[in-house]
């Protein structure tokens, strides 16, 4: 395999706040190649977006700190470029599109103007070629008469119609690398499903690396090709889709899959998982799900799992990770 | 848009009906004899009385003596004082000042309080930040007589001499610049804590992390799209305050004695001249009717979610 598009090493953010420091993230490590999606899946507050915020480069600092770790895009680390160099990137190398489209457009601009200024401002392009490529932008992402749309506000489009203008936006710059953070959380079932055929098509049209950061294990099992399982800032199961439905490797992800609706079990309650994620001011010693885990083991409180490798790309962090996986 | 202009403009003729009429009814259903003090020690001359009567239809029920009023008013005649003197002359005259006055203190508190704003808002608890917050503060707790007062002495000749702070009988805009300081102080203040406040608001706002995360210069973050949305709250009280301006200036004219609006409206209720009082309030109350219908306009123009139909 050539050299992956990006690649995240032993990534840690902390957050200082008054009430103490957050430790968000704990040693993530994931890396993406062209053509390929990554889903990386999470609990709220696992890490998931922070990670991607920080490759990104648009994380809040301070109160977030990075305290170790390297972002590889392209082979050079984006941790120790200038400020305008990472700008250069944002849009052009890694384009990121956000959970709610509403609140992520600017509401007193056009969705044209959104789409032009990546353009005009970026590119130089003059205004009326700017207009011509952001009406051929809109209809990529399969906006109805996109040259009669160009010009309205986002309050004017439906839920689903602001993602695509967003997708749309984000692609201006043809990026190598798209980071969708909780794309459709925000929209209806249907629409989901539409807004994700989208976002495969374009990354298989156009080759691209894609992020896809979600909570929801049915939108990945159609899109991804691999999926890394975050839980407390660290990656604690790294797995190929098929791979990971199969046989998950970490008891979270297993009680992930059997907190599923399944309809095979129509009629029984579906089984949650219990307890609550760990406070990031305060993570339990040893495993970090040790809490909430069914198979938790005088080891897993004292002692941090190491990266188990499972053969196939595989790891998971689990002192057992062997006998969960076997189990499957 | 076209058909929300022109109901705004229809619905200004009942508010302008009403409010003049209020005035009106003020000013002239008073008990008091309208002669009262006006010829002297002595009572007036019975045939001035009559004739004075006559000419402002004081015989007349107020109603009609209002809606006479008001047709005269329409063909652009303002009446006359008590003395003789035309109430139109005496304001075109007058009403140029006080306008530019109005204008040069919308200008400073606009230009210096958005700045303000901006960059306290962008740097919340910094040096600057702390500076602007005390000073507005001290701007908002001292009346604009003291102000003027204050820096019309220590800036002028008998203090630090730094300018010449008289202003002239017909005065030019460099001489209004200082009056037109001490008249928007307040407002500029309260501007700089809108807009700060505003800023602050957005800086988190999705759509600005949008804009970093697109890879746009700084400047186009803050300047674009932060700024375009959180000047919609500052342009509205601007607008609002052009015309509550040109009633403050009474204070900065009486402090600098300018010949403007304010001074005249002053010497009307001191001397009683109904007529004098009439005419600049409702003047006054159509600025105002103006400007509010301005900053409808300008909002729908700002915020395309408020588009009218």
């Amino acid at each position: 395999m050539t050299q992956p598009l990006l690649e995240v090493e032993d990534l840690h953010v902390e957050f200082r706040t008054r009430d103490g420091v957050a430790k968000v993230l704990n040693g993530v490590s994931y890396h993406v190649s062209a053509g390929e999606t990554l889903a990386v899946l999470g609990e709220s507050g696992s890490g998931k977006s922070v990670t991607a915020q920080t490759i990104m480069g648009i994380l809040d600092m301070p109160p977030a700190f990075i305290t170790k770790g390297s972002i590889k895009f392209r082979g050079e680390d984006l941790l120790t470029k200038s400020a305008d160099e990472r700008r250069e990137v944002r849009g052009e190398g890694i384009a990121m599109i956000f959970q709610d489209a509403l609140s992520a457009l600017n509401p007193v601009f056009t969705v044209g103007f959104q789409i032009e200024e990546q353009l005009r401002v970026r590119r130089g392009m003059s205004k009326a070629d700017a207009r011509k490529r952001a009406v051929e932008l809109l209809d990529q992402v399969k906006i109805p008469n996109a040259k009669g749309r160009v010009s309205d506000y986002p309050h004017q489009f439906s839920g689903g119609m602001r993602q695509r203008a967003m997708i749309a936006m984000s692609l201006a710059l043809d990026p190598e690398l798209l980071i969708a953070d909780e794309p459709t959380t925000a929209l209806d079932v249907t629409v989901q499903a539409q807004i994700m055929d989208l976002l495969a098509e374009i990354q298989k049209e156009r080759d691209m690396g894609m992020i896809l950061i979600t909570h929801d294990l049915g939108v990945v099992a159609d899109v991804a090709d691999r999926i890394s399982v975050m839980y407390a800032g660290r990656i604690v199961e790294h797995a190929d889709v098929y791979e990971l439905f199969r046989a998950p490797g970490h008891p979270y992800t297993e009680s992930l899959l059997e907190s599923l609706p399944r309809l095979d079990l129509k009629g029984q309650e579906l089984k949650t998982i219990k307890g609550l994620p760990p406070s990031l001011t305060n993570i339990p010693p040893g495993c970090p799900f040790n809490p909430r885990c069914p198979r938790a083991f005088d080891r897993c409180v004292t002692e941090v799992p190491a990266v188990h490798n499972l053969g196939m790309g595989r790891t998971s962090r689990c002192h057992i990770a062997e006998e969960v996986v076997a189990r499957g | 848009m076209g058909r929300y202009v022109l109901r705004r403009l229809l619905q200004l003729i009942p508010v302008f009906l009403g409010t003049t009429f209020l005035i009106y009814a003020l000013v002239w259903a008073i008990p008091q004899d309208p002669f009262s003090g006006k010829c002297g020690q002595r009572p007036c001359d019975p045939s001035y009385v009559a004739e004075m009567s006559q000419k402002l239809n004081l015989n007349d029920p107020l109603l009609i003596q209002y809606f006479k009023y008001l047709g005269n008013l329409l063909t652009g005649d303002f009446g006359t004082t008590f003395n003789g003197v035309s109430v139109g002359e005496q304001i075109s005259t007058s009403w140029p000042i006080t306008f530019k006055l109005g204008i040069i203190a919308v200008i400073i508190e606009a230009v210096i309080g958005i700045i303000a704003g901006v960059l306290t808002g962008l740097r919340k608890q910094g040096f600057l930040d702390n500076l602007v917050l005390v000073s507005t503060l001290f701007l908002i707790s001292l009346p604009v007589f003291v102000t003027g007062f204050v820096l019309r002495l220590y800036l002028g000749p008998q203090g630090f001499d730094i300018m010449d702070t008289s202003v002239s009988t017909d005065p030019s805009i460099g001489e209004l610049i200082l009056p037109g300081f001490v008249l928007g102080s307040l407002s500029m203040a309260y501007v700089a804590r809108l807009t700060r406040t505003s800023i602050v608001e957005n800086r988190r706002a999705d759509f600005v992390r949008t804009a970093i995360a697109k890879g746009q210069p700084q400047t186009r973050v803050v300047g674009i799209h932060l700024l375009r949305n959180s000047l919609i709250p500052v342009i509205t009280f601007l607008g609002t305050d052009l015309g509550s301006l040109m009633g403050g200036a009474i204070v900065t004219e009486g402090v600098f004695n300018i010949n403007g609006i304010g001074g005249l409206i002053f010497r009307g209720i001191q001397e009683k001249e109904g007529v004098l009082v009439t005419g600049i309030v409702t003047l006054l109350v159509l600025v105002y009717l103006l400007a509010s219908l301005l900053v409808d306009l300008l909002y729908a123009v700002l915020d395309p979610r408020i588009r009218y139909e």
